[in-house]
């Protein structure tokens, strides 16, 4: 049972000194994930034997002294938007249900190289298009904390993973908050690095230059590691930044002197639910108590970041999913007499209502006539809520906030209006507009027992100071609680 | 028919042409992945991978050498170079288009503002025909179709999904199907000369849409007719013939419609080709009904082109053929025939018949020489000049002796074939060792020494009495069997010399 609680540093420093072996720890978690992932649905699919055979491999080689990844027998997570080789990547869509990539994403063979042990896919919402997990096609993930509330998303399955001890660390995609929102609501550490930061080869797209995968931990210094594993240029990706992967594990434990913490003036409106306010504050005053200085600041254009998201993304997304017509491969109905009525029989079928939704909005924002209006307007105002940023981010480090307005909501709570849903995004969603690294990391629960989360901001390529910032507070506020002790 | 060659003649019109033309661009690999380009339609699909095939999760990366050849040729064409260019996506659903988008260029093309000039055959006028635009995108793939609309399933090969194609789209300039054919033959010469496609119609490499509509003079006004775009031209003839063919459609058509462009049911149209029949046919209505809704493509960065980039570039151009042409008439003396056969066969030809000048000295003697004898040779034996045994250094050897008066040309036709003939036969590699030999074995050289032909001719005029008697009765053709007897003896004297010197002997002058 202690290797499931335990941190991935403390795992690592077991497996290195051969205390325990990567079979051991693989094993582990797999139980974890039969005994527990019934109720909490966080895998779409479970890859046990490969995974053992894998632990198997790297114990051979740690014990004949051959030298191993950087990540070597920590068991993982991927989100199932995530292409792997020779496994089943449906992004929980009825389109892409028996879809088995050819090859590896890039974040793939990366952990390969590091040899972590993929031990399954974790579920999402449809094409990552969500915040609740509750437009997966293909299962049902609830929040690991309370089975009546949701997990958030869209990267709901990974966050529940790692809250619930299925594995040490998870990686998911975060295109408006889709891994700091689950990590907030399931209490675990979520990170989405810069844009550019990660490659996005083999991560299925759903709006191109707002997605970005991050690694999800137990704690700031494993989300660290992670993302020291999957950072760094691909030349596949041509929005991949050439720069080394990050050094960021190294540096983490080293608090920063004269921090400046931002507080955006603007992020504390109506609607804002009071506990987490509060827990948002305390963590101000952590800081305080750690010799950083807060500044007030504002973001004046933040208020039309969720207009300028639902534009920008539904219109990629509008384009990115055309290429499912059920011609070459994915979901085919068998009901049609011509070409034009299988494209819409097929995506009719194989698409949910949500992913149907935003891909109209885009098709319509696209369209003749209405493109200059909607989308053209919606890259200029994008410029300026970046501009908003580098000029806050002349006068601090970090800029601290809220992730979601409240914890996790209750599963059904939203689906009928997704309007309130899309709403909600509007702590998370500026940082995707504007590129940003962000982090969520748990600061406090709510009185009925649902973690909040503390969100950090950084200027583009910051995640060092990022991390070590988040740090400095987990520190102070004690690491994240296993959720299964207090509910599961 | 009939009917529609009636209005041709009653009516007064100008045929108004734009083409569209696509190339492909001879690079290795795909435009945005490392599949090869290859023209393979016996094994469909295998030159395929995540990215061409669109497969989720992959993505598009930059091929530079596709773009540096578009740079390549929007020089060629005098096209004004943006600095700054992106790539858009243009949405449609088609079998063949496997992303549901086509990475093009919309609103920014690499370049823009450009012209070709044409040399008009039959009216010898030289045109300029502007350029809007050039750019870069990449092609679709091919759909095989059971054509009866039932039966076996449509096929897709992606094989060719992804090939750089370079869309030229050329001003509404052209006004007959003549200058049409010749601005799509002149395109096709320049960028075979400058290298940067192989421009093979029957592959696909280079096919066009042709944009022709009329403007009718009718009561002191100009009347635009609506315009129909003829799609997927490959074939110079297909092209001519499919314009003129639309001249006379839409001639009748305006006579029993009288529909102007923009008017209710004026509007921009599409048709095919049926080179069988060779009429047009209707393809699609409305041009509004395709809404392509294009963005810029979030997978791909802007490019930006540097002027070091620029200037390695342009040194790697080569001479153009219309520059060519023009340079033959006007230092070498050509006629505009012979530039035009000369330069039109590529510039492998040209640089062959540019060497042969520079070491004979005398253009007009080489340009006498490729034009027949090489070429008749070249297609004889269905070689090209690369192919050809004769090198330009060796004919330029053979040649210097003619413009040095060392040898006959007739003497140098004999060589010449003489070389082939050996190399056909006894495969001996044309050389200059065989030149000298072959002059020697067979007396070829000029002979020059009068005291030598004096000696032949007083021999072969002792040996024809019958023919010296008859030519000194006045019949003048009797000369020719004498003059004969003496060059047979010696090859390489100049004829005119021998019959003066016969005619002095003979006493008649």
């Amino acid at each position: 049972m202690s290797l499931v609680t335990s941190t991935t540093s403390e795992l690592l420093g077991q497996l290195a000194s051969r205390s325990v072996s990567a079979v051991e720890v693989t094993q582990s978690y797999l139980d974890a994930i039969q005994r527990r992932d019934g109720q909490v649905g966080a895998l779409l699919s479970v890859t046990a034997d490969s995974a053992l055979a894998q632990a198997a491999e790297v114990d051979r080689r740690r014990a004949a002294g051959e030298a191993v990844g950087a990540l070597a027998g920590l068991p993982i997570v991927l989100k199932d938007n995530i292409c792997t080789q020779g496994i089943k990547t449906t992004c929980a869509s009825k389109m892409l249900k028996d879809f088995v990539p050819p090859y590896d994403a890039h974040v793939a063979t990366r952990l390969k190289q590091a040899d972590a042990i993929l031990l399954g896919k974790a579920n999402l919402d449809e094409f990552a298009m969500g915040s609740s997990s509750e437009n997966s096609a293909l299962g049902k993930t609830v929040n690991p904390w309370s089975f009546e509330h949701a997990a958030g998303g869209s990267s709901g399955g990974s966050a529940a993973a790692v809250s619930a001890g299925f594995a040490p660390l998870a990686l998911g995609s975060d295109t408006g908050g889709s891994i700091r929102q689950p990590a907030s609501f399931c209490g675990v550490v979520g990170l989405k690095p810069t844009y550019g930061r990660v490659s996005r080869f083999g991560l299925v797209a759903y709006a191109s230059s707002l997605d970005q995968i991050g690694p999800f931990a137990r704690d700031v210094s494993g989300a660290a590691l992670l993302l020291d594993a999957i950072s760094g240029h691909d030349r596949r990706d041509s929005t991949s930044v050439d720069a080394p992967p990050t050094l960021t594990a190294a540096t983490v434990e080293q608090p920063l002197s004269g921090l400046r913490v931002g507080i955006a003036r603007e992020h504390f409106v109506a609607g804002l639910d009071p506990e987490v306010e509060a827990a948002v504050r305390r963590a101000v005053e952590v800081y305080k108590s750690l010799g950083a200085t807060i500044v007030d600041i504002s973001l004046p254009h933040s208020k039309y970041a969720i207009a300028v998201y639902y534009l920008i993304a539904c219109s990629e997304a509008s384009s990115n999913l055309a290429r499912y017509d059920g011609v070459h491969y994915g979901h085919r109905a068998t009901e049609f007499s011509n070409l034009v009525e299988m494209y819409k029989a097929s995506r009719s079928e194989g698409f949910g209502d949500e992913v149907k939704r935003r891909i109209m909005l885009g098709a319509y924002a696209l369209s003749a006539g209405y493109y200059d209006a909607y989308y053209l307007k919606a890259l200029k105002v994008r410029r300026l809520i970046r501009q908003d940023f580098d000029a806050a981010f002349q006068n601090v480090d970090v800029i601290a906030s809220p992730v979601n307005p409240t914890p996790a909501f209750k599963l059904g709570e939203m689906t009928a209006d997704p309007l309130k849903m899309y709403l909600a995004d509007i702590y998370t969603i500026s940082a995707n507009l504007a590129g940003l690294p962000g982090i969520s990391i748990p600061a406090g629960m709510s009185a009925s027992g649902l973690p909040i989360g503390l969100q950090l901001l950084a200027a583009p390529f910051e995640e060092e100071k990022l991390l070590r910032a988040a740090r400095m507070f987990e520190r102070e506020h004690g690491p994240a609680p296993m959720s299964w002790k207090s509910g599961v | 028919m009939a009917s529609n060659l009636k209005y041709l003649a009653i009516m007064d019109f100008t045929t108004i042409i734009g083409l569209e033309i696509h190339v492909q661009l001879q690079t290795k690999t795909k435009l945005f992945c490392g599949c090869p380009t290859t023209f393979n339609p016996d094994q469909p699909n295998i030159q395929t991978c995540p990215v061409c095939l669109g497969l989720p999760g992959a993505l598009p990366v930059m091929n530079r050498d596709a773009f540096a050849l578009s740079l390549k040729t929007a020089m060629a064409l005098n096209l004004e170079l943006a600095n700054f260019t992106k790539w858009d996506r243009k949405q449609y659903y088609y079998p063949d288009l496997p992303k549901g988008y086509q990475i093009s260029q919309y609103d920014l093309p690499f370049s823009s503002k450009g012209w070709l000039e044409i040399d008009v055959p039959s009216t010898g006028e030289t045109r300029r025909i502007r350029i809007i635009r050039a750019h870069l995108e990449e092609d679709a793939g091919k759909n095989l179709h059971d054509e009866s609309g039932r039966g076996s399933d449509s096929q897709v090969d992606l094989n060719r999904a992804g090939t750089p194609l370079l869309e030229i789209v050329s001003e509404p300039d052209l006004r007959t199907a003549e200058e049409a054919k010749t601005y799509m033959e002149e395109m096709r010469l320049l960028l075979l000369a400058i290298g940067v496609s192989d421009c093979n119609m029957q592959e696909g490499s280079m096919r066009c849409d042709a944009n022709v509509n009329l403007h009718v003079h009718e009561n002191g006004e100009t009347i635009p007719t609506p315009i129909v775009e003829v799609k997927n031209l490959n074939s110079f003839r297909f092209l001519e013939a499919a314009i003129e063919f639309e001249v006379k459609r839409q001639c009748a058509e305006w006579q029993r419609t009288h529909i102007r462009m923009g008017a209710p049911g004026g509007y921009k149209t599409t048709r095919g080709f049926d080179p069988n029949r060779g009429v047009t046919f209707e393809q699609r209505g409305k041009e509004e009904a395709a809404d392509y809704r294009y963005f810029p493509d979030p997978d791909l960065v802007p490019v930006t082109v540097t002027d070091e980039q620029l200037v390695a570039i342009r040194s790697t151009l080569v001479e153009f053929p219309a520059a060519r042409r023009r340079r033959y008439q006007q230092q070498l003396g050509l006629s505009a025939y012979d530039a035009r056969v000369i330069a039109d066969q590529g510039a492998e030809f040209a640089n062959y018949f540019d060497a042969v000048t520079s070491l004979c000295g005398d253009g007009k003697q080489a340009a006498n020489w490729l034009t027949q004898d090489v070429l008749r040779e070249m297609n004889e034996r269905r070689l090209s000049i690369s192919e050809f045994p004769i090198s330009s250094a060796l004919l330029g050897a053979l040649l210097v002796r003619v413009t040095k008066s060392e040898l006959t040309i007739k003497a140098a036709r004999e060589v010449f074939a003489t070389l082939l003939k050996e190399w056909e036969e006894q495969e001996v590699a044309p050389s200059a060792e065989r030149i000298e030999a072959i002059i020697k074995e067979r007396g070829l050289a000029t002979v020059n020494d009068t005291g030598a032909i004096e000696s032949v001719v007083m021999a072969v005029i002792g040996r024809n009495e019958k023919a010296v008697a008859d030519l000194r009765a006045g019949k003048m053709q009797a000369i020719g069997a004498i003059v004969g007897q003496v060059m047979k003896e010696l090859k390489g004297a100049d004829a005119k010399v021998v019959r003066q010197m016969i005619l002095d002997k003979v006493g008649i002058s």
